[in-house]
């Protein structure tokens, strides 16, 4: 008789232990590995539907050369000069765009029988939420090139030289990764994914557009301008801006970094909390 | 500390809302068994299995897996219990290699040798040539069978299986009934759900019957269907106006009153003994009552239903649809 049973290879467990000592739960080091090996999932399912690149491929050269095109003039004079303030938008604008889709996704995700399997692995809690979020910086890191090369073309010179736009590059990706933990705990509380998208959307929206991504702060009304002011998403801009055309480490970077690092010592947790309670 | 049970579980209780899908399920599975939880759809089957698996969280009562308590260690239950649902859980995009590679990995082993695992379990559960191809266009039983072989990577001392061959056909599930019977002979103890009496009989050493969130009854098979009687006898009476004089008849001869089927003209007579069959016939011809039609059959798992709950199988889906 063919045994079905796989050959016990070390470190694996075996039928006729069940009373040894189990570990009652994961180590850090395995929880890496694991949320490895849901990141390696991930980037196999990118390759398969390669549709869910439009929002970071396409969306970035549209919005950029819109933009610049019809607001270039009447904000800066020129589109020339529009560009070293619009170019940070945009980046700022993509990631938190991409890191919606990653908790629409997620969400979508979590419906398919494959979570039940997961939920009974013995494995870390965060490993199927922290996976997919690893392998999506490969989107925001798509995204992210692509506006500053749509930029490039178009006549963006950016005076922090290549390593402010490369602090700048990378600045953008840590947001868009940090800002997808919110998106990822309204994943786990929302009933579906067009929950999470609407809900999104209404994140999205006043976020970007009420910031400095696409008009000096000055020009607004005085209200207006006190919660542009304490936007995380302006300070985002603010800090790519001082990156890219300056090749400045300024203050604003450092609150970037903060606000963002806020984000994910709130989000990460409730997330987590919310999937292995309720799902 | 070998003594323990596999599974002991005392009051078991889920509540969704004010419903009670399960409510107050004691099950004791000895190690190295086969048990079998029995019972239709929406009975509290697949609940009590999530419960058990840390899939849902216990409302009532309490349970442990080899001494290990489910609520309070969750990760150890995790680490003892493999579980295959009613829908094969493995990922649509992934390939069947794939599938088993993520898993292997998942379950701590690197990617060299969760390839190697993987090629060996395909070898095993004949999936060789769907190694390659998505999930997608993978048939049931090939599914079902990979979802099994997915639970087996880390060889779980206990194996949950909730109704492994619901929508299979024949055949595959008769090579799945093989492959379980394999597991158990290597060791393994299954607690297995099924809405089939045929299912339970052919498999479980011990069965428990479930009906709305409770067990009703429990025992081997043969202690469940001796209660029915072994085998029913299905008569239909060519003048339904004859159907009350044939129930009187049977009575007479059996001493206990066969159950009339809604469209009048049918009789289910319970028999203990399979050659009663024939001293019925024999007193319906005496009587002059004309048969049109005779079967003796095992009891179905309705008739058990019947017999133990006193209402249809059937009825209990219209009431929890």
């Amino acid at each position: 008789m063919t045994t079905l049973l796989p050959d016990t290879a070390p470190g694996t467990t075996s039928v006729t232990d069940a009373d040894r000592v189990l570990p009652a739960r994961p180590s850090l080091r395995d929880t890496v590995h694991q949320s490895l090996a849901m990141a390696w999932r991930a980037t196999k399912k990118m390759r398969r539907n390669p549709e869910q690149f439009f929002d970071v491929t396409l969306q970035p050269i549209l919005f950029t050369a819109m933009f610049a095109y019809i607001f270039g003039g009447a904000i800066s004079g020129s589109v020339a000069d529009y560009l070293p303030l619009i170019i940070p938008g945009i980046l700022a604008q993509t990631a938190l765009t991409a890191s919606m889709a990653t908790g629409t996704q997620m969400r979508e995700d979590m419906d398919k029988g494959v979570f039940d399997r997961f939920k009974s692995l013995p494995i870390a809690r965060i490993a199927p939420l922290a996976g997919p979020m690893l392998a999506d910086l490969i989107r925001y890191g798509t995204a992210a090139t692509i506006t500053i090369l749509v930029g490039l073309a178009m006549g963006y010179r950016p005076g922090g030289g290549v390593l402010g736009v490369l602090a700048g590059w990378a600045l953008t990706i840590f947001a868009g990764w940090a800002l997808s933990w919110i998106f990822c705990w309204l994943g786990t509380v929302a009933r579906s994914a067009q929950a999470v998208q609407g809900i999104g959307m209404m994140i999205m929206f006043p976020l970007t557009f009420l910031s400095n991504a696409f008009v000096p702060m000055e020009t607004l009304p005085g209200w207006l301008e006190a919660f542009v002011k304490i936007n995380p998403v302006s300070h985002v801009v603010t800090a790519v801006r001082d990156l890219m055309n300056d090749g400045n480490l300024t203050g604003e970077v450092g609150w970037a970094l903060l606000g963002c690092t806020v984000v994910v010592a709130i989000f990460a947790p409730l997330a987590v909390r919310s999937y292995s309670r309720k799902m | 500390m070998t003594a323990t049970n596999a599974v002991q579980a005392h009051g078991l209780v889920k509540t969704f809302g004010a419903f009670r899908a399960v409510d107050g399920i004691d099950l004791e599975v000895r190690r190295g068994e086969i048990f079998g939880v029995l019972g239709p759809n929406g009975a509290g089957k697949t609940t009590t299995l999530k419960m058990l698996a840390t899939l849902l969280p216990i409302d009532g009562g309490e349970a442990e897996v080899f001494g290990v308590d489910v609520r309070r260690e969750p990760h150890r239950i995790r680490q003892l219990v493999g579980v295959t649902g009613q829908y094969a859980s493995v990922d649509e995009n992934l390939t069947g290699a794939e599938n088993l590679i993520l898993f292997a990995r998942l379950l701590g082993q690197r990617t060299p040798q969760a390839r190697r695992t993987a090629a060996d379990l395909l070898g095993r559960f004949g999936l060789e040539e769907a190694a390659d191809r998505q999930i997608k266009n993978f048939s049931g039983g090939m599914r079902r069978r990979l979802d099994l072989a997915a639970s087996l990577i880390a060889r779980p001392p206990l194996i949950f299986l909730d109704e492994p061959t619901t929508g299979l056909d024949p055949r595959t599930r008769g090579q799945m009934w093989d492959t379980i019977r394999e597991l158990v002979a290597q060791g393994s103890t299954i607690l297995l759900t099924t809405q089939y009496l045929d299912e339970a009989d052919q498999l479980a050493d011990r069965i428990a019957v479930i009906d709305r969130g409770r067990k009703v009854a429990e025992g081997t098979p043969d202690q469940l269907k001796a209660s029915v009687g072994s085998s029913t006898l299905h008569l239909r009476v060519a003048d339904r106006d004859q159907t009350a004089r044939a129930a009187a008849i049977v009575e007479q001869v059996l001493g206990e009153q066969p159950v009339l089927t809604p469209e009048a003209g049918g009789l289910t007579i319970a028999l203990t003994d399979a050659n009663r069959a024939a001293d019925v016939l024999i007193a319906l011809r005496q009587g002059e009552v004309d048969i049109t039609t005779a079967a003796v059959r095992q009891p179905t798992l309705d008739e058990v239903f019947l017999t133990l709950t006193g209402h249809h199988a059937d009825d209990e889906n219209k009431e929890v649809a």
